[in-house]
């Protein structure tokens, strides 16, 4: 096995980055540095994708350094087929926020290439703990980064945005703190999540916990009732923020399910699931309604992630292969594509100051490439065959019905009104006559901005024809899981 | 529905090259935009390419044999593959023969009424042709959705293409049906599927053929692939169809009587004897179900048509009508009347194309839409309006048109089953054929010219010979059909086993 501590590498990198940008003169090369850090960080989580074994569940690339024994803490690190996908999905998306930010920030770049590299290895440590304080630990200090992305470089309501944003997700990790709490004295007085993960809870302290944890994720996922803060913080925050905040921060949540809740409380995730599985098509069909009423490109684009991300929990809590494997998958289209539709969002924000949908018409003339790509994105989000989220819908939905075809059934109904949104904003974003004039205020993507944009292309259309290499690296770990839910049945 | 034990499998990356030869032909296009020549003149190479192709493909098929070609696995029991059977190549030879036609007929259309965006129509003109043409040979129902929903995609700025407020109108009606029914009818049908069998093949017998499900279930997953391929356009999911008919006329000519229609009316014939199956559909009675509703709508369809006035849109509802004979034929389950099905998806096209054609030469030489517009004008237009007098033969069922021989097989079909209504149901509608059709050429040679003229109508009305050639091509073919109805017989014989 490799003696190089490649996780903590990973990890580390781009807080090493951010450490040497202080000491930079010029802002242009604080970008450039920036980068750098970024986009190796991003080769080396390549590498750790490709030297994954998929053949076995256990924790790869273990580094394992007793930090407090006599409370049983330590830095534990590992990855499995779930997380490391998550882990590459964190890389990838750090290179683009930079170049997403290159220009839209001008004011104190430093400050904010930093909260966004300590961002990116908050978030890769989260991915990657396997010490349930060190999680802790990642999981909250997290919050510090994104409240001053929001908070410093966000819009008019910015400071309104970053307190809710900041509220809404300290109520949860009080109560995940709690239920930290209660496992840990169960369990053994450790916060190995490996062994936690075989401990026997009874099933009242699994139901209590259970619930505890369930507010903890349904924040951040975000699910319905608690997702108010989402559509206030993405409009506000800059638009790495919300590349950021879409495309990673709402998969911790469903990761906490995938890596707490399933594992280790498996009779109260059994018992439970109904409610969950009800709050997820809720959430699909909710969202979408929201996401019709919007005249704000952000707003329509943060209510369309309401959507799919219950999608994702409505695949999570279907306890079946299909199921499972669709929303872990789901999970890394949707930080592809809503990602992407953020940064495409953004790119026409720069040019003309406006987010209504009404201001706009015709870009399709204007800039053909950034119509074509801005389609591209809006019919995989729209999940059309060929594209990655159809993939990952249609295992969701398998899944779904197999459980519960009531569920399915709305779910499949409520997914419609994604179809009426997307290609409604698309026709009067793209189509029609053409409302700005080239050159003057409107200009097609440079290419900084396509190299940006493309790669997330090229995942849509991989993911779209090929799944098979990312349903691989999961499948071990997912068949894995679903024996730590059901083995209480055997 | 067995396959013959002497089944031939060849394995050749044919299939995949005629879809190729489309969609680089379009890329060409958008490459050579400014240089209209070498851009018509790729259009024109790429549909005689691609009929060669898929022609050189035809005597294995006629023979029995299977023209398979894997490319890779997308999901567990889900290839992208392409699978060429008599099915299949029924649909993919009518709709590449006919877009030499219809590219020969949209140069001269466009050029005559000098459209803009040309380059975008005939690049999306021949990704839409790739599309179907992808959907005919598709190996299971995961590449063939894929087609199906490209086909969609790239049809909508061909409706579009006016860009005004009327084109906005009709596209957004088009892509809402469309897209919203596929979004949720097929993706549940597609979902269900996947979880009762574990795969998305096409099997001669029927997938779901033995699978363990309750009926209601199998119920619930049919109806949702019937409303999910809303192209096919069974009543009430048949609104999109009139709307698209603010497109330019070849797009209505090939896209919207040929290629987009057939090719959902083709994805419910797989879906009946490649995903049920002949048993399973007889077993539940979902035939007979299935009957019944294309049956109603066969009738009101063409009582819709006969209460219009604009050419177009009569012509649209007949195509309405004329689709659900097809599925009738396939519901009706008797050899006989699936051979009448799918004749007629050969026959109608020819027929309708040429009608289509029609309609398209009558507005560029005149700029005349409506019915009542048209007196006298056979004499200045006379090959148009034989050729549409052709057409309506057709349409009608009168020997010796193609269509003659569809609905003889179809009547025999309805015989076999002892189903007597649609005997009556073809009758009637036989008579409203005839009751929409030919007073249109009545119109036409009978009666006086009106002395009004449109603003902006040319001078003088007369023939434009590269929009008058490829329909009177059309008219012949759709007789020759009727007199040498051997091939598509064959293949539909191939299809019954």
């Amino acid at each position: 096995m490799m003696k190089i501590p490649v996780l903590s590498l990973i990890i580390f990198l781009p807080a090493i980055g951010a450490a040497i940008l202080p000491f930079l003169r010029s802002d242009n090369k604080v970008r450039w540095v920036a980068l750098a850090f970024a986009v190796a960080d991003f080769l080396l989580a390549t590498w750790l994708l490709f030297n994954f074994d998929t053949t076995t569940y256990a924790m790869q690339f273990r580094e394992t350094v007793s930090w407090v024994p006599s409370l049983g803490i330590s830095y534990a690190l590992g990855v499995d087929g779930i997380s490391v996908l998550f882990v590459f999905l964190t890389a990838l998306l750090g290179w683009i926020c930079v170049l997403a930010s290159w220009r839209a920030i001008t004011r104190r770049v430093a400050q904010f290439m930093i909260s966004l590299l300590v961002m990116q290895a908050l978030m890769l440590g989260v991915f990657c703990a396997l010490d349930l304080f060190l999680f802790y630990f990642f999981w909250e200090a997290m919050l510090i980064p994104m409240y001053l992305i929001i908070g410093v470089w966000g819009g008019d309501n910015r400071v309104y945005a970053a307190f809710k944003f900041f509220l809404y997700t300290l109520v949860g990790s009080v109560l995940f703190l709690v239920g930290i709490l209660v496992l840990y004295f169960h369990g053994g007085e450790t916060f190995d999540i490996l062994v936690l993960m075989d401990g026997d809870y009874s099933f009242i302290v699994q139901a209590w916990v259970f619930l505890a944890f369930l507010v903890a994720f349904a924040v951040k996922v975000p699910m319905v009732p608690v997702h108010t803060w989402l559509p206030d913080a993405h409009v506000e925050a800059p638009t790495a923020g919300s590349i950021v905040l879409a495309g990673v921060l709402l998969k911790m949540g469903a990761y906490g399910f995938l890596r707490f809740s399933l594992p280790m409380l498996p009779e109260a995730s059994q018992y439970f699931a109904l409610p969950v599985l009800a709050l997820s098509v809720i959430a699909i069909v909710y969202g979408g309604f929201l996401a019709l009423a919007q005249d704000d490109l952000k707003k329509l684009v943060a209510y369309s992630s309401v959507s799919h991300m219950g999608f994702v929990t409505l695949g999570l809590f279907a306890l079946n292969s299909r199921g499972l494997e669709g929303s872990i998958l789901q999970m890394f289209n949707h930080g592809i594509t809503t990602g992407a539709l953020f940064l495409f969002v953004g790119l026409i924000y720069e040019r003309t100051h406006t987010r209504r949908i009404g201001d706009y018409g015709g870009l399709m003339k204007v800039a053909p490439v950034y119509g074509v790509l801005l389609a591209v994105f809006t019919l995989s989000s729209l999940a059309v065959p060929g594209t990655n989220a159809f993939i990952g819908e249609l295992l969701i939905l398998t899944g779904a019905f197999a459980t519960n075809m009531m569920i399915g059934a709305i779910a499949v109904t409520g997914a419609v009104l994604s179809a009426a949104y997307l290609l409604g904003m698309f026709r009067k974003v793209a189509l029609g006559p053409p409302v700005y004039e080239k050159g003057e205020a409107m200009w097609d993507m440079n290419g900084r901005e396509l190299v940006a944009a493309i790669p997330l292309a090229v995942f849509v259309f991989w993911v779209g024809f090929y799944p098979q290499p990312f349903l691989d690296v999961m499948h071990v770990s997912v068949e894995h899981l679903l024996e730590q839910v059901q083995g209480t049945y055997r | 529905m067995e396959v013959a034990a002497s089944t031939e499998i060849v394995e050749s990356a044919r299939p995949l090259l005629a879809v190729a030869v489309a969609l680089a032909a379009a890329a060409a296009i958008l490459l050579l935009h400014g240089r209209d020549k070498f851009r018509d003149a790729v259009t024109l190479c790429a549909s005689v390419v691609m009929f060669l192709i898929v022609a050189s493909m035809a005597p294995m098929v006629l023979a029995g044999g299977i023209v398979e070609y894997t490319m890779f696995q997308i999901l567990p029991g889900a290839d992208f593959a392409f699978r060429v059977d008599s099915l299949g190549m029924v649909f993919a030879s009518i709709s590449s023969f006919l877009w030499m036609a219809a590219a020969v007929y949209s140069i001269g259309y466009m050029r005559s009424l000098e459209e803009h965006a040309q380059t975008r129509f005939f690049a999306c003109f021949a990704v839409s042709l790739a599309a179907a043409v992808g959907g005919a040979f598709a190996a299971n129902l995961f590449t063939l959705v894929i087609f199906y929903e490209a086909l969609s995609l790239v049809t909508y700025p061909l409706v579009y293409h006016h860009e005004n407020e009327e084109s906005w109108r009709g596209s957004r009606i088009y892509l809402v049906y469309l897209a919203g029914a596929s979004k949720t009818a097929l993706l549940a049908a597609l979902a269900l599927t996947y979880y009762l069998t574990g795969s998305l093949d096409f099997m001669p017998g029927g997938l779901l053929d033995g699978v363990a499900a309750s009926p209601l279930l199998l119920s619930v997953v049919y109806l949702c692939y019937l409303a999910g391929f809303a192209k096919a356009a069974i009543m009430p999911l048949h609104a999109w169809l009139p709307s698209a008919m603010v497109a330019p006329t070849p797009v209505s000519a090939l896209l919207h009587a040929v290629a987009v229609v057939k090719m959902g009316v083709f994805c419910v014939l797989r879906v009946i004897f490649n995903v049920f199956g002949v048993r399973l559909m007889e077993d539940m009675s979902l035939g007979i179900i299935t009957a019944y509703l294309v049956s109603f709508t066969i009738i009101t369809a063409s009582i819709y048509a006969l209460t219009r006035d604009d050419l177009k849109a009569r012509l649209a509802y007949s195509t309405v009508s004329q689709l659900s004979y097809i599925i009738l034929g396939a519901a009706l389950l008797t050899p006989g009347a699936i051979v009448g099905g799918i004749v007629h998806i050969a026959a109608h096209a020819l027929s309708k194309i040429t009608l289509f054609f029609c309609a398209g030469s009558i507005y560029c030489a005149s700029r005349r839409k409506k019915i009542s517009q048209l007196a006298g004008i056979g004499r200045k237009l006379p090959w148009t309006m034989v050729a549409f007098f052709i057409g309506s033969l057709g349409m009608i069922g009168i020997p010796p048109s193609g269509g003659f021989i569809s609905k003889w097989y179809l009547v025999l079909g309805a015989v076999e089953a002892h189903e007597f209504v649609f005997l009556v149901v073809l009758l009637v509608s036989t008579i409203l054929n005839a009751a929409y059709f030919l007073p249109v050429t009545y119109t036409a040679f009978f009666e006086k010219e009106s002395t009004t003229q449109d603003a902006d109508a040319p001078q003088e009305i007369r023939e434009i010979p590269l929009v008058a050639a490829p329909l009177v091509v059309t008219a012949l073919l759709s007789l020759l059909m009727g007199l040498y109805p051997g091939y598509f017989l064959t293949l539909a014989r191939g299809v019954v086993g």
